[in-house]
C-alpha cells in the first residue's frame, strides 16, 4: 500500500467537503442544536438555562443517535457508485493506485471532514459552556464527543460500504436510508417486541448481547454507563451486565463496527 | 519504430462476455512501440471495452494482455501505470478543483513532481485558465484539461478515446499538433475516433472492429488495397461536353456515370485507372479537370464493417 497516493485521495475528498461548505453546515448544525438543547432542553419542566452536563449529554445522545447516522450515511453513499456512475472512477483507476488504497482515501478523507464538523460543532459549544463545566463534566463531555465521532465513523463505514455494492446512485441512496431505518427505528423496536410477545422467555438474557448488533445501540449505552446520573434513570442499565459495560469494550465494538463493512466494501470492490 | 521491437501492447485471443454478450470476441493485436494505432468501430462494437481491458480496468474473461511485456491483471503493472496516460471520452474531472489542483492531485496519484503540472498545461494552451475552477470549463477546455492529466509524467503510452469531442477547429488542430510532437518522442499512441478522416491521415494502422472481432488490421493504404473498392473519378467538364464524355468513360466505370450539371462523376477499379485516364485523354477537347480519389477510411469501414465479403483479416 502506498500512503501518498492514498492521502492525495484522501485530501481531495476532505477539500471537496470544505469548498461545498459541508463540514461548515454540520457543524453549524451541531453548534445549534446542542445549544438549544444545553439552554432549552428543560423548558417542558418549566426550567430554562443549563442544568448539568449529565442532562445535556442526555438530550444529546438521544439527538445524536438519530442525526449522526443519517449524515454519515448521506456522506458516504455516493463515495465509489458517484464516481461510477459520473464515470470518473475509470480514470482514477488508470492511475498506479489500488481499488483497496482507493477506497480507504476516500473513507479516511470523509471521515476526517465529519471528524472536524463534529468537534467544531459540539467543541464550540463545549467552549460556550466552559465556564460552567468542571474537569469531569469537561471529560465526559468529551467522550461524548468522541463516541459521536465513533459513531459517525461506523455509519459512514457502512455507507462506503453500501457504495461500493449498488449498482447506481439511486439505488445506493435507498438502501442507505433503509440502513438507516432498520438501525435507528427498527431495530430497538422489534426486540422490545420480541421480549414482550414472548413474555421475556426469549430475549432477556442475550438482550445486551443482541444490543452489541446495533452500533446506535453501543453508541447509547456508551454514554449511558458513563455517566452515573443517567445510569440510574435508564431502564436499559439494569438489564446491561456490568461485564459488558466497560468503555474499552464497547469502543472496541465500535472499531469492528468500523473495519467490519470496510472489509466488506474492499471485497465487493475488487470484484 | 521498429517492426522488429517487442509490441508495446500485445492482445492474445482476449474475450470479454457480460452475461450472455460477448463485447469482446477472440481479439488479437500487436501494437508497435511507436506507432500511433487507430481503434475504429460503431457504437457497441466493443472499443471501449477492448481499452478498459487494455487498461486493467474491467479484467478479460479470457486471454491475456500485456503493456510493454507486463500483464496487464498482475500486480507488476501498477509500475507500468506510472508510463501510461489514459484520456476517456467524456472526460469527468472535479469541479471544486482548479484546473491546475486538478493536474497536481493526478500528479501525486501518478507519484509525478507538482512542477509537471505547468509544462501540461501549456502544452495543452491552459496555463491562462490554469486558476479557474473546472466548474467555469467549457467541454473543450475540459477536455484539454483532460489531456494534460494523461500527459503528465511524460507517458510512453497514451490511450485517447475520442480525444477531440468538444474541442473547436483551432482546439484539434492544437491537438494534433501535441500529438505529432509526441510521436516525435517516440510515445505510442492508441486512439478511437468517429471522425474517421481525422485517423485517415495520421495513423499508421488501424483495427476495425465489428461485434467485438477484428475485422480488418492494417495501414490505411493496405486495408483500401485488401478492399476492392472503386477509385472516385470526377470529372469538370467545358460547357456542352458532358454527354461526349460519358460515353467515354461509361464501359469503364463500375456503375451509371453521374452528371451533375458539368460535373461527371464515376467509379472506376483500381486496375482500370489508366484506361480510363486514356479515355479521357480521347475527348480531352471537352474536358477541364479531373481528379481522381482514393476510397476514403470511411469508405473501407463501411465497406468492412457493413460487407460480409472481407474475411481476408
Amino acid at each position: 500500500m502506498e500512503l501518498k497516493q492514498l492521502l492525495a485521495i484522501a485530501a481531495r475528498e476532505f477539500r471537496d467537503r470544505i469548498r461545498n461548505r459541508w463540514v461548515l453546515a454540520v457543524a453549524l448544525v451541531f453548534t445549534v442544536l446542542a445549544l438549544v438543547i444545553a439552554f432549552f432542553g428543560g423548558a417542558q419542566q418549566g426550567a430554562v438555562g443549563f442544568r448539568s452536563v449529565e442532562f445535556t449529554i442526555a438530550s444529546l445522545v438521544s439527538l445524536v443517535i438519530y442525526l449522526m447516522p443519517l449524515i454519515a450515511l448521506l456522506l458516504g453513499f455516493d463515495a465509489i457508485v458517484g464516481e461510477r456512475e459520473r464515470g470518473s472512477l475509470d480514470l482514477l483507476l488508470s492511475m498506479p493506485i489500488t481499488r483497496f488504497e482507493l477506497l480507504i482515501g476516500k473513507y479516511l478523507g470523509l471521515a476526517l471532514a465529519m471528524t472536524v464538523s463534529t468537534v467544531a460543532g459540539f467543541g464550540l459549544v463545549m467552549l460556550i459552556l466552559s465556564p460552567k463545566l468542571d474537569a469531569e463534566g469537561c471529560y465526559h463531555y468529551v467522550g461524548f464527543m468522541a463516541s459521536s465521532i465513533l459513531l459517525g465513523l461506523v455509519f459512514l463505514s457502512i455507507a462506503v460500504s453500501i457504495s461500493a455494492r449498488a449498482i447506481d446512485r439511486a439505488r445506493a441512496s435507498g438502501l442507505a436510508i433503509a440502513t438507516w431505518f432498520f438501525f435507528v427505528l427498527v431495530f430497538d423496536l422489534v426486540l422490545l417486541g420480541v421480549l414482550v410477545f414472548t413474555g421475556g422467555a426469549f430475549g432477556g438474557d442475550i438482550l445486551p448481547y443482541l444490543l452489541l448488533l446495533n452500533p446506535a445501540d453501543v453508541f447509547r449505552v456508551l454514554n449511558v454507563f458513563t455517566l452515573d446520573e443517567l445510569r440510574a434513570s435508564y431502564g436499559l442499565a439494569t438489564v446491561f451486565p456490568e461485564q459488558l459495560a466497560s468503555p474499552w469494550l464497547l469502543g472496541t465494538v465500535m472499531l469492528a463496527w468500523i473495519a467490519g463493512p470496510l472489509t466488506l466494501a474492499s471485497w465487493r470492490f475488487r470484484r | 519504430m521498429n517492426t522488429s521491437d517487442p509490441p508495446a501492447v500485445s492482445l492474445r485471443a482476449v474475450t470479454r462476455q457480460f452475461g450472455t454478450v460477448r463485447a469482446v470476441n477472440g481479439v488479437d493485436l500487436d501494437i508497435r512501440a511507436g506507432e500511433l494505432f487507430g481503434l475504429i468501430g460503431r457504437n457497441g462494437a466493443g472499443k471501449s471495452t477492448l481499452f478498459r481491458m487494455m487498461l486493467g480496468l474491467i479484467p478479460v474473461s479470457d486471454g491475456e494482455i500485456r503493456i510493454e511485456g507486463v500483464r496487464v491483471d498482475g500486480s507488476a503493472f501498477r509500475a507500468v501505470r506510472r508510463r501510461v496516460g489514459y484520456l476517456p471520452e467524456n472526460v469527468v474531472l472535479y469541479d471544486n478543483l482548479s484546473g491546475r489542483e486538478t493536474l497536481r492531485f493526478f500528479a501525486r496519484l501518478k507519484g509525478v513532481p507538482a512542477t509537471a503540472c505547468d509544462a501540461a498545461l501549456e502544452r495543452v494552451g491552459l496555463s491562462p485558465a490554469a486558476d479557474r475552477r473546472v466548474s467555469g470549463y467549457s467541454r473543450g477546455m475540459r477536455q484539454r484539461l483532460g489531456f494534460a492529466q494523461a500527459l503528465l509524467g511524460n507517458p510512453r503510452i497514451l490511450f485517447l478515446d475520442e480525444p477531440t469531442t468538444g474541442l473547436d477547429a483551432d482546439a484539434i488542430r492544437g491537438f494534433h499538433d501535441v500529438l505529432r510532437g509526441l510521436r516525435e518522442e517516440g510515445v505510442t499512441i492508441v486512439m478511437t475516433s468517429h471522425i474517421l478522416a481525422e485517423l485517415q491521415e495520421r495513423v499508421d494502422r488501424l483495427a476495425i472492429l465489428v461485434d467485438g472481432r477484428v475485422r480488418a488490421e492494417g495501414s490505411v493504404q493496405s486495408l483500401r488495397e485488401h478492399v476492392d473498392l472503386p477509385l472516385s473519378v470526377t470529372v469538370a467538364v467545358r460547357l456542352d461536353g458532358a454527354a461526349r464524355v460519358a460515353a467515354a468513360i461509361q464501359p469503364l466505370a463500375v456503375a451509371a456515370v453521374v452528371v451533375r450539371g458539368r460535373e461527371l462523376s464515376a467509379g472506376c477499379r483500381r486496375e482500370a485507372k489508366m484506361a480510363m485516364l486514356d479515355a479521357l485523354a480521347g475527348v480531352r477537347a471537352d474536358v477541364e479537370d479531373i481528379q481522381v480519389r482514393e476510397p476514403s477510411l470511411e469508405d473501407v469501414f463501411f465497406g468492412l464493417s457493413t460487407g460480409g465479403a472481407m474475411a481476408w483479416s
